[in-house]
């Protein structure tokens, strides 16, 4: 109702309420003075279709008391709840508060719970089955949408299963993750490095540093060109978790593999976004869900049991 | 006229033209009789069943201690390690004996209530409302109520006096005595039926030490107030104004329905007279006119004036009947079940069963063992396990390490049976199909349901990109190792430009 600038439209409405619930009482009422002429055989002497008779059986007395059960809860329902035109109720009840209600009641029961967990170091939460849990729940409704369901990610998003991280593995890292969000950023390069033959070239030597098919030749030609590339990556090409340049050695492909990823990297750079989840769950919930990512690549046979 | 409105051109359409006789001054229309001017509420007037003896009074009597002693005691029966008939709403698994049922084994409850309705429809179409007068859990209780308050009270004359008595000592007690019986059985039977839900033998150390919790508090007194007022006081008004049934069975009926029937031929004129005269010099019929049919009817209606709808095919105005031909020495089955064609038709029992047989009840009974002879061949067959896949919602495919292009999909695996059970899944439908899963022994506990991921994967290239069919093959074993069963789901998978 609150579209509505002038409080009319709760009168009419309410209104129409009130009014309806009167008809029903008075009808009751006039119901109960009027009378029906009524043969011996208890037909009233309707006749439809050459021989439909129409009988008067009354309606018991204690139905009509339904009738009156069913007006008073009415009006004391209306009095009660939001009803009447913008009424909001004695009880001031809305479905929004009801939520609230039940989320506050489900949250203190779980505080000692999540307690308990943020109370104990991280190796220990990634072996209570619990507290695992209530993990992949926590990563099904939050992380599954981007890195799957089993937490390999695709194209983009990166594998949380492979022990291989771009900004750190360790659970103070990911909880950092969690808590702030990354920015991966990989600027557009090729300008600094030439030709682009020399971008194809190096993107045969990038192959050739994790060992898949390369074109040797190709590599040791683009290899000068790495140096463009080592303020991040390295010299050695292992990347550098401080500034979440990834390892280009291990054969994982967050953007693709093979030639043509590669030189599109390159060329047009690419920013991507872990966003931050603190306005989302609690500090004991990022506890949990830490401990669990963590327990996905440090403790294979925890994952396998889920 | 020249250029017609076109409206009128349904004027010259044929119609069905449907009298309505008004009441002309007062007077009804279609009855010689003289009116009166009625009431449209009518106060509740009090029905006092007398009690009565005889082959239906058995039957009903019979079907009250078989569904009682079902209902009363089945919760109590034990299979194996649990109650044998439970249905766990807040686990949603529902326990039959042997049978652990899904909230996805629904379509049972489907076929069940399939099966209630064509054998309604099959009794009414034969014999009326069998239901309503023998099995029906209105009836039954009414029953053992009356029974009671016979006990208690007296039989009819007996609590009418009673109850027109001003308040005395004796009759509080009485009506104490009788409350409090009734209500303890109603709780009885609310606690029973509140333990087809929670496990009776602890919702029964729950009771006694008052430590329910508040749903069941709340059930138990529902169901058991219910019990009360319906059998103590509602009785045959739930039949006459609330039930459902009672109203459309009587659209199953036709004129070869066997029917509690007066012989109208055969009792009129009705009239008292002395056991020496002749009848048939008095000009009477055989009704002996001592109106115990109407006494003994428990929704209080003559049966000599035909059938009501009222009537609910109990036959204890055909029991009280009979004893009282027997004591005039006439014959009986004054009042009896019959059919409407063989009253007019004057046939023989022999002929009038021979009726019986007509299509309407072949076609009920066939369909009847059809639905039957699915729902309990479904059962037999059912899988020791369910599965449901779902791709997963997230990630499209990916291509992974190896030159792989990878799927995933999520398994719901429901264990129906009380045993672990080890699954096996293997995959068909592309060339080089492999099937990843992190752990090699998938392990479902009894009765549980579990998510687990699985990842399929072809070679890069080995297929244009689009979507391709697979199934999933899934084999149960038991610990032993033993095969259970075995399923199959259909799903696609997906390889990207």
């Amino acid at each position: 109702m609150s579209d509505f600038t002038s409080n009319f439209w709760s009168l009419y409405v309410a209104g129409i309420a009130l009014v309806g619930i009167v008809a029903c009482l008075l009808l009751l009422y006039f119901s109960g003075k009027a009378k029906a002429m009524t043969a011996n055989d208890n037909t009233t002497g309707h006749v439809w279709d050459g021989d439909l008779r129409e009988m008067n059986n009354p309606l018991p007395r204690w139905w009509v008391g339904l009738f009156l059960i069913t007006i008073v809860f009415s009006l004391a329902y209306l009095a009660l709840y939001p009803g009447l035109g913008n009424s909001a109720g004695q009880l001031a009840w809305t479905s929004v508060g009801q939520y609230e209600a039940e989320v506050a009641k489900a949250n203190k029961e779980l505080e000692p719970l999540y307690a308990k967990f943020a109370a104990m170091p991280p190796e220990e939460v990634a072996k209570d089955p619990q507290a695992m849990a209530i993990g992949d729940r926590l990563f099904m409704n939050n992380c599954a949408q981007c890195h799957g369901s089993d937490a390999r990610g695709s194209k983009g998003f990166p594998n949380l299963t492979d022990n291989d991280w771009l900004h750190g593995g360790s659970h103070a890292k990911i909880q950092e993750t969690l808590l702030n969000g990354r920015v991966g950023n990989m600027p557009p390069m090729a300008a600094a490095i030439g030709t682009p033959e020399d971008v194809r070239n190096l993107a045969q030597y990038v192959l050739s540093l994790s060992n898949s098919p390369h074109d040797s030749l190709k590599a040791s030609l683009g290899k000068s060109k790495f140096g463009a590339c080592a303020a991040c990556h390295g010299g050695d090409g292992k990347g550098n978790q401080a500034l979440g340049a990834p390892n280009l050695t291990d054969d994982i492909w967050l953007h693709g593999w093979g030639e043509n990823a590669i030189v599109s990297m390159v060329t047009n750079g690419k920013v991507n976004q872990m966003p931050a989840q603190a306005g989302k769950l609690t500090e004991a919930q990022l506890h949990v869900l830490a401990s669990y990512v963590w327990g996905l690549s440090n403790n294979p046979a925890k994952v396998a049991s889920k | 006229m020249e250029s017609p409105d076109p409206s009128s051109k349904f004027d010259n359409a044929p119609r069905k033209i449907i009298p309505i006789v008004p009441v002309l001054d007062g007077a009804p229309a279609d009855s010689s009789e003289e009116g009166a001017w009625g009431e449209l509420y009518q106060a509740h007037q009090k029905i006092y069943p007398r009690s009565v003896q005889g082959i239906f009074a058995k039957w009903r009597w019979g079907f009250v201690f078989l569904t009682q002693i079902i209902f009363y005691c089945l919760p109590w029966l034990e299979w194996g390690q649990r109650q044998a008939v439970l249905f766990d709403l807040g686990a949603r698994r529902f326990y039959i004996f042997g049978i652990v049922l899904y909230p996805q084994d629904f379509i049972y409850l489907t076929g069940l209530l399939v099966i209630s309705a064509f054998s309604l429809f099959l009794f009414t179409a034969i014999a009326g409302r069998l239901w309503c007068g023998f099995a029906c859990p209105q009836t039954v209780y009414s029953e053992i109520f009356i029974w009671i308050e016979r006990k208690i009270e007296g039989d009819r004359t007996a609590r009418m006096r009673l109850d027109s008595q001003e308040m005395s000592l004796e009759k509080l007690v009485k009506k104490w005595y009788k409350h409090l019986i009734w209500i303890g059985f109603s709780i009885w039977t609310g606690f029973t039926f509140v333990g087809y839900f929670t496990p009776i033998r602890e919702l029964g150390m729950e009771f006694f030490l008052g430590n329910m919790s508040s749903w069941e508090v709340f059930w138990v007194f529902f169901y058991g107030f219910a019990t009360y007022g319906n059998a103590g006081f509602m009785r045959e008004q739930v039949c006459k104004y609330m039930c459902p049934y009672a109203r459309f069975q009587s659209a199953m009926f036709d004129k070869d329905t066997l029917i509690v029937t007066y012989d109208t031929e055969r009792g009129e004129p009705r009239g008292s007279r002395s056991k020496k005269d002749n009848p048939v010099a008095l000009n009477l019929g055989a009704c002996v006119d001592c109106s115990l049919c109407v006494q003994v009817c428990p929704t209080g209606i003559d049966i000599r004036k035909g059938l009501q709808y009222e009537c609910i095919g109990c036959g204890a105005c055909a029991d009280v009947c009979d004893t009282v031909m027997d004591k005039v020495g006439y014959a009986r089955g004054l009042v009896k079940y019959s059919t409407e064609h063989a009253m007019q038709n004057h046939w023989t029992t022999a002929q009038t069963l021979r009726h019986v047989f007509r299509p309407r009840v072949l076609i009920y009974t066939g369909i009847l063992l059809l639905v039957v002879a699915v729902l309990f061949g479904s059962l037999l067959n059912r899988k020791s396990f369910k599965v449901d896949v779902v791709r997963d919602r997230a990630s499209l495919a990916r291509i992974v390490s190896g030159g792989h292009i990878e799927n995933v999909y999520r398994l719901q695996i429901m264990n129906a049976v009380e045993k672990r059970q080890h699954f096996k899944v293997t995959a068909e439908g592309m060339y080089d199909l492999k099937v990843m899963t992190d752990s090699e022994d998938l392990i479902v506990e009894s009765t549980q349901s579990r998510w687990i991921s699985i990842r399929l994967q072809v070679p890069y290239d080995s297929a244009m990109p689009g979507s391709y069919p697979v199934k999933f093959f899934i084999e149960a074993t038991d610990d032993d190792q033993k095969v259970q069963d075995k399923l199959e789901e259909k799903s696609v998978f997906l390889i990207p430009r």
